[in-house]
Parts: structure tokens; sequence; C-alpha cells
């Protein structure tokens, strides 16, 4: 397991957020954590990240307890995530600081390559769209070439059609790097578009209510019945009758 | 789009047109009041003669130096302290909530309360000065930089722990910019602040600068056009001072801590 959450439990004062969350994540695997909103799996990707800590149970990576956040996974916000005062090459040669100018100069181009900003490299972020913000954000994160990417509703702030390209751009560049990822919705469907495998959580205090397997191979056919199948299951784990 | 360029222009020869007319209307009052009761004060004819006169007898260019020189030592001296102090502060909320009391305690005690403390350490002249505008720009610089310490976006802090840059270079590429576009308003403020004490601060036996030249104005003879005359140019110092540093502001790494354009 790359990834392991041991009975983790979390509360902030009186109220209990995460009760007793058991889960293992497989290297290069693409796991969805859904859930209404509240449920806690922010505060549980918050763990993994080591910018909280648990009052019981542990989040153990390559068999390391995590106790601090860690170059080696990086966690990506939402597009609010990028300095204003940096431009796009800025931005994502932030973490780049140990590497010699050239292989930095490199490094950075390349990735301002791989998310499609080719020719705003100069631009500030001030300058750019939500979407590009978050190639910016996803750029920066991957720059670094970290084992482990959490990804924190990472779309919820952009439209609906901007949403849509992300996830395949997000696909594509997966496929190309092969990491672990972490990506937490409140999105039902995006995390059946995307995941390898989908937690269900309950509502507050959040708890796994189920996993499901996302049996269907990339590129996900949007109208396939095993996909329909798939989401509404989930939908139907959550509570939700599938109706507006 | 034609349209709208109109629009803009009619605005930016608006935006010239009106403070002139302000200005002119002003003068022309003042020297219309003045042709009627020539007791109150000199009139605007006379205080620009006064100018000139200053400008004659070689005054005019070393009085404003005079007070320049005094201003920027002083402000220059606060920056250098009160930013990398004010860093601190908002960076250790222990040493803040030491010291924090102490700042509140200080701020309502005007500067020129300090001049007798002044005089008992520096003496009589330029140093007791230089120390009045110092106290006078430092605590609110401090005070405006441990609050933008506080303001920064905590995604930002977090996201600078995440790739585990160095603190050095926390510090110079994420703490100094994230609070830069705060720091300029707070900077322009303090210097507004360090011109308004320069006059006080002159007053301190000194024997050059505007404020000086206010104060020796009326002693040696009630030259009261040279008295108004010291208050317009420090009027229009604080002005030009005011507005280069507001070209700060138009700086593109700081740009997005202002209203969008």
């Amino acid at each position: 397991m790359k990834v392991q959450f041991a009975d983790v439990s979390m509360r902030f004062g009186a109220m209990e957020v995460l009760q007793h969350v058991t889960i293992g994540v497989e290297e290069g695997e693409f796991l969805c954590i859904v859930g209404p909103s509240g449920c806690g799996k922010s505060t549980l990707l918050n763990i993994a990240g080591g910018f909280l800590a648990p009052v019981a149970g542990s989040v153990t990576i390559d068999g390391e307890t995590v106790t601090a956040p860690d170059r080696r996974r990086i966690f990506v916000f939402q597009e609010r995530g990028v300095f204003p005062w940096l431009t796009v090459e800025g931005n994502i040669g932030f973490g780049l600081f140990d590497m010699p100018e050239e292989a930095r100069r490199q490094r950075v181009a390349q990735y301002i390559q791989l998310v499609g900003l080719d020719g705003f490299e100069k631009a500030y972020p001030r300058e750019l769209s939500g979407g590009m913000k978050q190639r910016v954000e996803v750029a920066r994160a991957l720059a670094v070439n970290p084992d482990v990417l959490f990804l924190d509703e990472p779309f919820g702030a952009l439209d609906s059609i901007t949403r849509l390209q992300m996830r395949s751009e997000l696909l594509r560049i997966w496929r190309a790097e092969r990491k672990t990822v972490l990506f937490v919705t409140h999105d039902i469907e995006e995390s059946v578009q995307l995941a390898d495998r989908v937690v269900v959580m309950s509502a507050r205090p959040g708890r796994i209510r189920r996993v499901v397997d996302i049996d269907i191979a990339h590129p996900r056919d949007l109208s396939s019945t095993r996909y329909i199948e798939l989401r509404d299951l989930i939908f139907g784990e959550i509570g939700l009758a599938h109706q507006v | 789009m034609t349209e709208s360029s109109a629009t803009l222009r009619r605005n930016v020869s608006r935006s010239r047109l009106l403070p002139l007319t302000g200005i002119f209307v002003a003068l022309a009052a003042w020297q219309i009041t003045v042709s009627m009761r020539p007791s109150l004060i000199p009139g605007p004819i006379v205080v620009g003669r006064a100018i000139g006169e200053l400008a004659v007898r070689g005054l005019l260019v070393k009085y404003v130096v005079a007070s320049l020189f005094r201003v920027t030592w002083g402000y220059l001296a606060a920056l250098a302290i009160a930013i990398p102090f004010g860093l601190a502060l908002g960076m250790i909320t222990l040493g803040e909530m030491a010291i924090n009391p102490i700042l509140q305690v200080l701020r309502p005690i005007s500067p020129l309360a300090w001049i007798p403390i002044a005089i008992l350490w520096f003496g009589v002249g330029d140093v007791s000065a230089i120390f009045l505008i110092f106290l006078a720009s430092f605590l609110p610089l401090t005070v405006a930089t441990m609050n933008a310490v506080h303001n920064i976006d905590p995604v930002h802090l977090a996201a600078a722990r995440n790739f585990g840059v160095p603190l050095r270079a926390r510090v110079a590429d994420v703490l100094v910019p994230a609070i830069l576009p705060q720091l300029i308003v707070a900077m322009r403020i303090a210097l507004g602040v360090a011109w308004l004490v320069v006059v006080a601060a002159e007053m301190i036996a000194v024997n050059s600068g505007l404020g000086f030249l206010i104060v020796d104005a009326r002693n040696a003879g009630d030259r009261y056009d040279l008295v108004i005359a010291g208050m317009v140019l420090i009027g229009a110092i604080g002005v030009v001072l005011d507005l280069l540093m507001r070209r700060l502001e138009r700086l593109d790494s700081v740009r997005w801590g202002y209203a969008a354009e």
C-alpha cells in the first residue's frame, strides 16, 4: 500500500468529524473521496497531507507515519493556491528552489507545456482564467515530481464546461505521470468519471460507507449502462434520489 | 468601442481639468476675501511673491532640501527597523502577544510629546528632529506590517510549507510579497505622517527647513507672507511625495492586492 489510513478519527473541540476511517491506496491509484458537505473528507485529506494531526489512528505513506507536510506529496488547493505575486513561470518553479538554474528552467518549460500554458510564461495570475490558474497549480505540484497528489475539490470553482475539460486534462496527465492521486469532491459524476475506486463517506461524523470499484476503462463513455449503474449506486448510497 | 474610448477621453480630461479648476477657484476666493479684509492673512499674490523672494535669496532650495533630508533619514530608519520588526511580530504569536500592548499604548501619544525627551537624548539639532520623524512613522509601520502578516491567505502559507522552502526563501518569496500591497499603502501613510511632523520637529531650534521658516518668519518681524509660503510649500511637497509613493502601487507584482481595475 502506498497510502494507508489506519483507524483515523478526528475531532474539532466537541465536534466529531471523522470516525475510524481505514483504507489503503495502491501506488499509482486514482482514488476519489465523495460525501455530503461537512462530512470531513477535506479534513481527511489534510491529515494525509500532514497539515492536521488526527486525534486517533494514523496515516502512513510508504510505511512512514505522516507528521508534517512533505514535498514528496503535494496538496493542490482550488486555484486560490497560486501565488498572485509570481508569474506563471515563477509559480511553477517555486518548489524547485534547490535546482541549478538551467535544470530548473527546463523543468518549468516542460510542465508549462504539459498543462498547455505555452505563451503565458510571463503572465500574472490576475491575467488568467480560473481554469488556467488551476493548470498553473497542478503544474507547480507536478514539477517537484511528488509521488502523491492531494486534490481538494480542485475544480469546484470552475464553470461546468471548463470543469469537464480539466477532468480529461487531469486524466491525461495522470496517465503520463502515474502519480498516486487522492481526489476529494462532492460531485458524484466527477468521481465516477475519474477514479479507479470511489470512497463514499457518510454525513458527519464521517465514516466510510462503501468503497466502489469503477471497473470501466478510460476513456469512459458517460452514457454507457455501467457508468450510469455505478453513478446511481453512489447516489443511492449517499441517500439521494436521482431526480430533480 | 469608439463610444467607450470617447467616454474614457472625456473622463481623463475631466480628471485633469476639475482639480485645476478647484485650485483656481480656491485661489480666487482667497484673493477676493483678502482684498475685502486685508488684515486677515496675506493673499495668494503676496505669498507668490514671498516664494519668489525665498528663491532669490537661495533659501527655497536650501530649506526644502533640509526638510527632505530630515524626513528621508527619519523615514528610512523607520522602514529599516519597523518592517523586519513587524514581520517578526506577525510570525511569532508569543512575541506579538507580549509587545502589541506596548505598541498600542505608545500609538496615541503624539510625536510632539516626545520633543522634551528627544532634546534630552540628542540635544537640540538635526538628530532630535530626525528622531521625532522616525518615531512618528515607526509605530504605524510596525502595526501595519504585523497586521498584514496576519492577513496573508493561509492557503499560501500552507503551499509554502508543503514545498519545504527554507525559512529565508519563505520570508523573501512568500511573506514579503504577500504583504507588499498592504505594506506600500502603509508606507505611503507613514511618509505622510513623517512629512506632517517635520514642521514640529524643525521648531526645535534647528536653523533651516520649512518648519524653521514658519517659526522664524513669525519671530523675525511678523512676515506672515513667508509663514503662508512655508505652509503652501509643505502642502505641495506632501502631494508630490504621495504621488511618488502611489507609483509603487502600479508594480506588476503588487497589483493583485488592489481592487481590480
